[in-house]
């Protein structure tokens, strides 16, 4: 027992370089943000790219749940309490920020951050708006986070089911209380003369939370959607993913070997709380609005089956599913009255004829790499 | 005074709707062990039905309305004929296809199925009937209600049993989660095909007042209504009818022994499939009686079936079943009441718009200090 | 390095698939791009009064974007048309269609006739926001109606103001709407208006002085109306004597009709939507309660005597029209949207069809139909008679214009009193 532990120090490398390790991939997702947001965009129309703006948020937020889901083998239903609550710091954030700075809630970003700039070099790539609004993000996220700590910790105690009851009875809590915050403060100069913590109640209550500036746009999705499968990768493949999983498949057996299954879960509970948080900091900064009576438990649902149609821990799987999902409502979209039937007959038909998701536990490459040796016959096995 | 009476009487009268609904997820985690989502529509399609029925009925001022519409009767004349048909193939000639064609060939056609369901609805249309007799007549009038009640029991049976059949008998074998997904799924179907035109609707309507809505006697100021006694009255004999049939007959010990473990059970030559899909029945019954006695209550309150409130109320009902103890049917009895009280009290003394807020704290208190709920016994994670 | 490799090749297949994917359905649309009686003859003279509409459910609905030509104005409009508030989008879609039929019967707008393209959100924000990028990106609508629900409008303004086309709401009536920017007007009064003229009505009409509310928390609209009739009311001499919430869905009001009860208040305001408003009458009733009941335009619906009954017989509320009003506009409309519907058009069915109309006059006047001429256009309307009053547009882009106080008398409202704008 002390030498597997031991062993497995020994395989892990240091943290610190963590950043290094990631640089190559963590260019290439910088590079295809910034081309697809530099000429993709401007050729799709508006149309299209807000529909890929929305798969891109629903990307951070399937694959993140993935991680508790997926990975893990808790069942969180409540997910969409995290993105709310992230996405209510976020567009608190820059909306009163801006007031405080720039005495008006206006956009203040570079090219980046615009949807209507025609080229993306034509001025400034960020501007201090941007900065705001990340900053916003990770806020949200590093709030959405703490929740998920406290959500975590009853799995202390609980399994399955009734940890899904908790993250459900969460999500609620939050939609609720939020619903009955204290109206927006608009003007610039009650906004100044408040004392910041009274503006973390003035939250909109009923209408929501209005008049937030928008910066969402694809390359954000994509840098943040590209940040949260990265990371959602190198966690599968590393120590710690492993461990996640092998409380998936048994946690006595998993506790019997050494892995701190509470630590762990709680674990992964704030690594998805935190990408779900910035997920919703991105949809109120694209919507330019946030309101928490559209996000209950349905919105959650939304993200469970993302994740189960994909297949349980399959990254891709989610991924793909995220894409689909968004996209089918949307062809859907001329026959209104029967769109929504359409959807979850889909459902249950894949649920019946493909119970194990898109992908099952494994990635789209590794059931594409056995296709291609079949097909090409490296002839191993035969 | 009045106030506290007031609130214990509305939030034992709303309790026992609680609990009513909130057997029917604890009769099926207890079986199955999975969260049956669905479930809260079938009490929104017991109250529609109910409503509907009345209308058929004669209830209404307005008009004589259609018996049917005419796909209802389509639909119906189509399966009697396909499932005689289907299970007459199935005993002939499918074993003679089997041996040439080979194991291809499915075991069977569902013929059996299908035959029992056609059975089924047209003893509902029978009572139907019977429900515009007793209607037009002035004597036999106030049994209408029953009647109804009747068929929205038989209904929403007839709705879990294909519910089951259909759609979870499939997935005996998956993991829990697909089961889940998949009740989502039926969920969302439920609710969407409800506001067709050609079924309910989108518009909120008014249930049909089957008896006249008196005050019995006044209590220190608080009225107590005939409709509330009689309702409360209800769903407690439901409720010992339940007891009864579980506790004291061999379906009942069947169930208990499936629950305790399908395997074994299984083995000791309990027909496991029948026992399940006579669970649904009986708690997609009882979700129906829930929602007649709700749309008896508040006559007012039949909002359209895709309704969030609906959900919610289904939740709470669920949260009321866990707080009891899952599985237990004496604690989802308990936690219904008891979840209903909370409600009630919070809105009346505390603030009135947090009253979903009250449920789901108690709920994630009871479940941190006492995960196996209120009679649940703790179980301890088997290797 | 080699599973960064892999890494990067799937993340560049998925970015593709998410490319791809949503342009999959340029294809079939673009085909199937006939619909009956718009595209196919743009000579046909003979006034067809059906032919200006288009419905989801028709096969044309998939077809909208491509051919935009020169023979028709396409009006886009987005609505709840399904979950729990369908009822609205349903009422201002028909009011809208009407107009329609009529403006193209009449020989259209400079030669054009118009199509509608009406677009299901769910009640959902984001679907909102999709819903009228669509309309405005692929569709190249000349201007977009919708949504009753303030916040719905809001999001759906946000994007019509950023893509620079005007959008009228018919009725959303929260005063945040119309301040996101010159894009975005209204054709209904807004809720500061309706909260003073149901106080002053109470104060000055039927002279009573205690009131208590009861309003849905979880609904901006109810939140909204229920500050504004307090502070109107307070302001005219009246006392809120009690102040009682609910959360959106419930059911059963009894808690808080008891804490109402206590106070007994000489009226009950219930700034709600006509589902609930019915419901909690007959609560009212079987408490014993007997104070006046007050409510907003969310109540205007034929269902609310249905669910009513007895119990809200002699209740007010403040309305956009009356089809009572012998004022030829309102009797014309009520004639024909009975012919063709066969049942009495509510407030939202009036306001979609003067917002409809208020459009097409607009373009009548505009210099061009680009979109910062026509919102100038729209933005200048004064005195257009509409079904639901003389309409004229302010300087907030709010209509200005009298509202009516209806009451609930043997199963249907009455008009009551009209209140003019302070």
């Amino acid at each position: 027992m002390l030498r597997m532990k031991a062993r497995s120090l020994e395989l892990s490398p240091p943290a610190w370089t963590i950043l290094p390790r990631n640089l190559l991939a963590l260019v290439v997702i910088l590079a295809i943000a910034i081309m697809m947001h530099a000429w993709v965009r401007p050729a799709v129309g508006n149309y299209y790219n807000r529909v890929m703006m929305d798969v891109g948020i629903n990307i951070v937020l399937a694959v993140s749940l993935t991680i508790v889901n997926g990975f893990t083998g808790q069942f969180s239903i409540g997910h969409a309490g995290f993105m709310t609550l992230g996405g209510y710091v976020a567009a608190a954030t820059t909306y009163y920020g801006s007031q405080l700075l720039w005495s008006k809630a206006a956009f203040f970003g570079g090219t980046l951050s615009s949807n209507t700039a025609e080229s993306v070099f034509s001025a400034g790539l960020l501007g201090g708006g941007d900065l705001l609004f990340v900053a916003g993000c990770v806020l949200g996220g590093c709030i959405a986070a703490g929740a998920g700590y406290v959500v975590g910790l009853p799995s202390l105690r609980l399994r399955g089911d009734y940890l899904a009851i908790v993250t459900l009875g969460f999500g609620e809590i939050i939609r609720v209380l939020l619903q009955a915050s204290g109206p927006q403060v608009t003007r610039t100069a009650d906004i100044a003369a408040k004392n910041p913590f009274e503006l973390t109640t003035a939250l909109g209550g009923a209408l929501g939370f209005t008049r937030v500036p928008i910066y969402t746009t694809q390359f954000w999705t994509i840098l943040f959607g590209g940040v949260t499968l990265l990371v959602a990768y190198r966690l599968k493949q590393s120590s710690m993913g492993r461990a996640l999983l092998s409380i998936r498949e048994d946690e006595v057996a998993a506790e019997a070997m050494g892995v701190k299954t509470t630590r762990m879960k709680v674990l992964a509970f704030v690594i998805a709380a935190f990408f779900a948080g910035m997920g919703g900091g991105l949809y109120a900064h694209q919507l330019g609005q946030i309101n928490a009576g559209e996000l209950g438990f349905m919105k959650s649902f939304d993200f469970v089956i993302m994740v189960v149609l994909g297949g349980m821990g399959s990254i891709s799987g989610a991924t793909l599913a995220a894409i689909v999902l968004t996209v089918l409502p949307e062809l859907l979209r001329g026959v209104a009255e029967y769109r929504m039937i359409v959807y979850a007959l889909l459902l249950i038909v894949m649920m019946l004829v493909r119970p194990q998701g898109l992908f099952g536990v494994r990635e789209a490459w590794e059931l594409i790499r056995p296709l291609t040796r079949r097909m090409f016959g490296s002839g191993a096995k035969a | 005074m009045t106030k506290f009476l007031q609130t214990l009487m509305d939030g034992i009268s709303i309790g026992s709707l609680y609990a009513l609904i909130a057997l029917g997820y604890t009769m099926v985690y207890g079986i199955l062990r999975f969260i049956n989502f669905a479930h809260s529509d079938i009490f929104v399609l017991g109250a529609w039905l109910s409503f509907s029925v009345a209308l058929c009925a004669g209830w209404t001022a307005s008009g004589a309305p259609l018996l049917f519409p005419t796909w209802l009767w389509t639909v119906l004349i189509v399966v009697s004929v396909l499932g005689p048909l289907l299970y007459v193939v199935e005993r002939t000639a499918l074993p003679a296809l089997r041996s040439s064609l080979g194991p291809r060939v499915p075991h069977a056609l569902a013929g059996g199925f299908v035959v029992t369901a056609a059975v089924w609805a047209w003893v509902l249309v029978g009572l139907v009937f019977l429900a515009r007799a007793t209607t037009a007549s002035a004597s036999f009038r106030p049994l209408t209600g029953v009647v109804i009640l009747v068929i929205a029991m038989g209904g929403c049976g007839l709705a879990g049993y294909l519910i089951e059949r259909l759609a979870y008998k499939p997935l005996r074998a998956a993991p829990r989660l697909n089961v889940l997904i998949t009740a989502i799924g039926i969920s969302l179907f439920l609710q969407n095909s409800g506001q067709l035109k050609f079924l309910f609707g989108t518009q909120p309507q008014k249930m049909p007042e089957l008896m006249e809505n008196k005050p019995l006697a006044v209590v220190a100021g608080v009225a107590i209504n005939r409709v509330d006694v009689i309702g409360a009255g209800t769903a407690v004999a439901l409720m010992f009818a339940l007891e009864w049939l579980v506790f004291h007959t061999r379906l009942g010990r069947a169930m208990q022994a499936v629950s305790y473990n399908t395997r074994v059970a299984s083995l000791m030559g309990i027909d496991v499939d029948r026992v399940i899909s006579f669970t649904f029945v009986l708690g997609s019954a009882l979700a129906a009686a829930a929602g007649f006695l709700f749309v008896m209550k508040l006559p007012g309150a039949l909002r359209q079936p895709a309704d969030t409130g609906w959900v919610l109320l289904g939740l709470k009902a669920f949260v009321a079943a866990v707080v009891g103890g899952i599985g237990n049917i004496r604690g989802a009895m308990l936690g219904g009441l008891f979840i209903g009280l909370l409600e009630y009290f919070g809105v009346a003394y505390l603030r009135p718009e947090l009253r979903d807020v009250y449920v789901f704290v108690l709920l994630i208190i009871v479940l941190l200090v006492r995960p196996s709920g209120l009679l649940g016994k703790a179980t301890v994670e088997k290797v | 390095m080699n599973r960064v490799r892999a890494f990067a090749a799937c993340a560049i297949i998925g970015l593709s698939l998410a490319i791809i994917l949503p342009g999959c359905d340029n294809s079939p649309q673009a085909s199937a791009a006939t619909s009956p009686g718009s595209g196919s003859s743009p000579t046909n003279s003979v006034p067809n009064p059906t032919a200006g509409t288009t419905t989801p459910t028709d096969a044309s609905a998939n077809s909208p974007a491509t051919e935009t030509s020169a023979d028709e104005y396409v009006v886009g409009h987005y609505a709840s048309m399904t979950g729990s508030e369908a009822t609205f989008g349903k009422s201002t879609d028909d009011g809208i269609k009407l107009a329609i039929e009529e403006i193209n019967a009449a020989g259209g707008v400079k030669g054009k006739k118009f199509r509608l393209i009406t677009y299901d959100d769910q009640g959902k924000g984001q679907e909102a926001a999709t819903a009228v990028t669509r309309l405005i990106t692929r569709d190249k609508v000349v201007a977009v109606l919708g949504e009753v629900a303030s916040s719905r409008s809001i999001a759906g303004g946000q994007v019509a103001q950023q893509n620079g086309v005007p959008m009228i709401t018919p009725s959303s009536t929260n005063a945040s709407v119309t301040e996101i920017g010159d894009m975005i007007s209204r054709v209904c009064f807004i809720d500061p208006f309706q909260g003073f003229v149901c106080a002053k009505f109470v104060r000055d009409n039927l002279k009573l002085s205690t009131a208590a509310t009861l309003y849905d928390r979880t609904q901006a609209y109810s939140a909204g109306l229920n500050d504004d009739f307090k502070k109107a009311f307070t302001e005219l001499g009246g006392k809120i004597v009690t102040e009682q919430a609910y959360a959106g869905g419930d059911a059963d009001f009894s808690a808080q009709l008891t804490n109402i009860r206590d106070k007994n208040p000489d009226v009950i305001f219930i700034p709600g939507y006509y589902t609930e408003a019915g419901n909690i009458a007959m609560q009212v009733r079987k408490l014993g309660l007997k104070s006046v009941l007050i409510g907003g335009d969310g109540w205007d619906s034929a269902k609310l005597a249905e669910i009513g009954g007895q119990a809200i017989e002699g209740a007010y509320y403040s309305n956009h029209y009356s089809d009572e009003e012998q004022r030829p506009a309102v009797q014309d409309f009520v004639k024909k949207y009975k012919e063709k519907y066969g049942a009495v058009p509510d407030g939202l069915a009036a306001l979609g069809y003067d917002a409809m109309r208020l459009l097409a006059d607009a373009m009548t006047r505009a210099k061009s139909t680009s979109g910062k001429d026509l919102a100038e256009a729209i933005n200048s309307t004064k005195d257009f008679a509409g079904v639901t009053g003389v309409i004229t547009i302010d300087a907030e882009r709010n209509a200005r214009k009298p509202a009516v106080i209806l009451k609930m008398q043997g199963g249907r409202p009455r008009y009551a009193a009209t209140i003019q704008p302070k």
